[in-house]
């Protein structure tokens, strides 16, 4: 069974150090920016948008995509949540369990807005469908979108993303690695590493 | 997580934590409109229960359901147990029925932990005679946790009907695994046979003088009052209830007493509650007291219980 693409490892964990760096700190950085305009000229405005990271590294990247889209709108903060979806995943029984983290949602709640899910990595799509799921007991939004920093292919469900930060052809073998600032503590960075 | 939950002792302090840590989102669940989560899908639980429950039958049944398992309930009264059938056969019969998780209650201490050498299925302490209760001392902890935060190094006093507690044994088994430091009280008749030998090095302490414990040295961030289990006494205990009262109750000029050492320590009590014997209405019903929130945390302490001992890989027993 493919390791689904959430969570990853926990904050701090060291980088494989043979791997090789695909996005810089500069790059994610404009990446992000790209996405928020996407965003911005998909809605035709900020009206409506809810942000909703998946845990860990999808909350670090919605909150900093919600600080751009209030930037470059000249609005009010965009309101930010997070959705766990440890309770919803499919390969429960095939791993030890883990603890679920905090789902937060904005006080205006998810009914009939434009919720944007943000991850950090999309890779077989599970983690999606399943925050899909845990979304629909949250409310009924108008729309749901998926922003991603980084697309790795291999999908094994109908899932695509509506904004990429970057489209990168990996092997199953490869390891894709994030690491964010906030969540790290490190310098942002996204490396891959392993494959033949 | 190991496969059964029947002693506190099963539980090292990181698996204790994983529990509330899971249980704290479960509490958010259960503030939605939409309380089901379909994590347990497919799975089958039995509440066993042969001795008599309401909150904690209630809680782990709709915990079950919120998480999507299907939850059976049964009792002694109208199951086989009333033709005679034996606790084995009854267990062995239900294990036939491929379940995933037997929840027992039993007025027999040692029951569940004979029941999970029967059967295949993980099995659950509810609550088994005079011995354990472990998600009861669970749900307490959390309801502390979320008052006064980290448990490590703060003082809880335990004061009632010891030696009829399972409430109390698995209370002073979390609480010290988190690292907080334990008092009992009760009068010499109700205070366990050979509790001396528990380890007084690591911060546990027994008296007989409720007075003395609430105004010492060390101040009480907690008090838990227990009930006096009269279903369980033969024989005479105390004297007159009002005796007992007297001497160990919380009543209002003790609360105050306590309030005016600590005004922020809490007022717990597993329930049902003797209002007038162990505990006056007055600290029942005081601002002081988190008895309902003990109630609320149940719900979700069971949740997260259930949900670390069934949705993950198999481990072998």
């Amino acid at each position: 069974m493919t390791r689904p693409d959430s969570s990853g490892p926990p904050a701090g964990s060291p980088v494989d150090p043979h791997g090789r760096t695909v996005l810089s700190s500069n790059e994610i950085a404009r990446g992000l920016r790209r996405i928020a305009h996407e965003i911005l000229e998909h809605n035709k405005g900020a009206a409506d948008l809810v942000l909703l990271g998946i845990p860990s590294r999808g909350v670090e990247l919605a909150e900093r995509l919600a600080l751009i889209l209030a930037e470059v709108e000249g609005c009010d903060p965009l309101p930010v949540g997070s959705l766990d979806i440890t309770m919803h995943r499919d390969d429960l029984r095939h791993q030890p369990t883990r603890s679920p983290m905090r789902t937060v949602i904005p006080d205006c709640g998810v009914d009939d807005k434009i919720v944007v899910l943000v991850d950090d990595v999309l890779y077989s799509g599970r983690t999606i469908r399943a925050a899909l799921d845990a979304l629909a007991d949250l409310g009924r939004p108008r729309a749901v979108r998926l922003a991603v920093l980084v697309d790795r292919g291999h999908r094994e469900l109908p899932i695509r993303a509506d904004h990429v930060g970057k489209n990168l052809p990996t092997s199953h073998s490869e390891k894709v690695q994030v690491r964010l600032r906030g969540h790290d503590g490190v310098e942002d960075v996204v490396r891959i590493s392993g494959g033949n | 997580m190991p496969k059964h939950l029947i002693s506190s002792a099963d539980l090292d302090r990181g698996e204790v934590e994983a529990i509330l840590e899971t249980a704290s989102s479960m509490h958010d669940v259960q503030r939605r409109e939409v309380k089901k989560l379909p994590t347990l899908r497919g799975r089958t639980i039995i509440n066993f229960f042969f001795e008599d429950s309401t909150r904690t039958r209630s809680s782990f049944e709709i915990a079950g359901k919120w998480m999507s398992a299907d939850t059976i309930n049964l009792s002694a009264k109208g199951s086989s147990t009333s033709k005679g059938e034996s606790l084995r056969d009854s267990v062995q019969t239900i294990n036939a029925m491929a379940v995933d998780a037997l929840i027992i209650r039993h007025n027999q201490s040692g029951a569940c932990h004979q029941v999970a050498g029967w059967v295949d299925a993980s099995v659950i302490n509810a609550g088994d005679g005079t011995h354990e209760h472990p998600t009861q001392a669970l749900l307490d902890a959390y309801t502390l946790r979320s008052r006064i935060g980290d448990l490590d190094g703060k003082h809880v006093v335990i004061v009632g009907d010891l030696t009829h507690s399972r409430v109390f044994r698995s209370n002073v088994i979390t609480l010290k695994t988190l690292g907080a430091r334990v008092t009992v009280v009760a009068p010499p008749t109700l205070m366990p046979a050979g509790i001396g030998s528990w380890s007084a090095a690591d911060g546990f302490a027994t008296s007989w003088d409720l007075d003395e414990v609430l105004e010492g040295d060390d101040v009480p961030d907690a008090v838990m009052m227990l009930r006096v289990q009269r279903e369980r006494m033969s024989g005479g205990f105390f004297p007159t209830p009002r005796e007992y009262t007297v001497g160990y109750g919380l009543t209002r000029p003790r609360l105050n007493a306590l309030l005016a050492r600590n005004p922020r320590a809490l007022v717990m009590h597993p329930g049902p509650m003797n209002r007038g014997l162990e505990i006056s209405a007055d600290a029942a019903e005081s601002d002081a007291s988190i008895v309902l929130d003990q109630v609320s945390s149940g719900l979700a302490v069971r949740m997260a219980v259930l949900y670390h001992l069934l949705a993950g890989e198999e481990v072998a027993s």
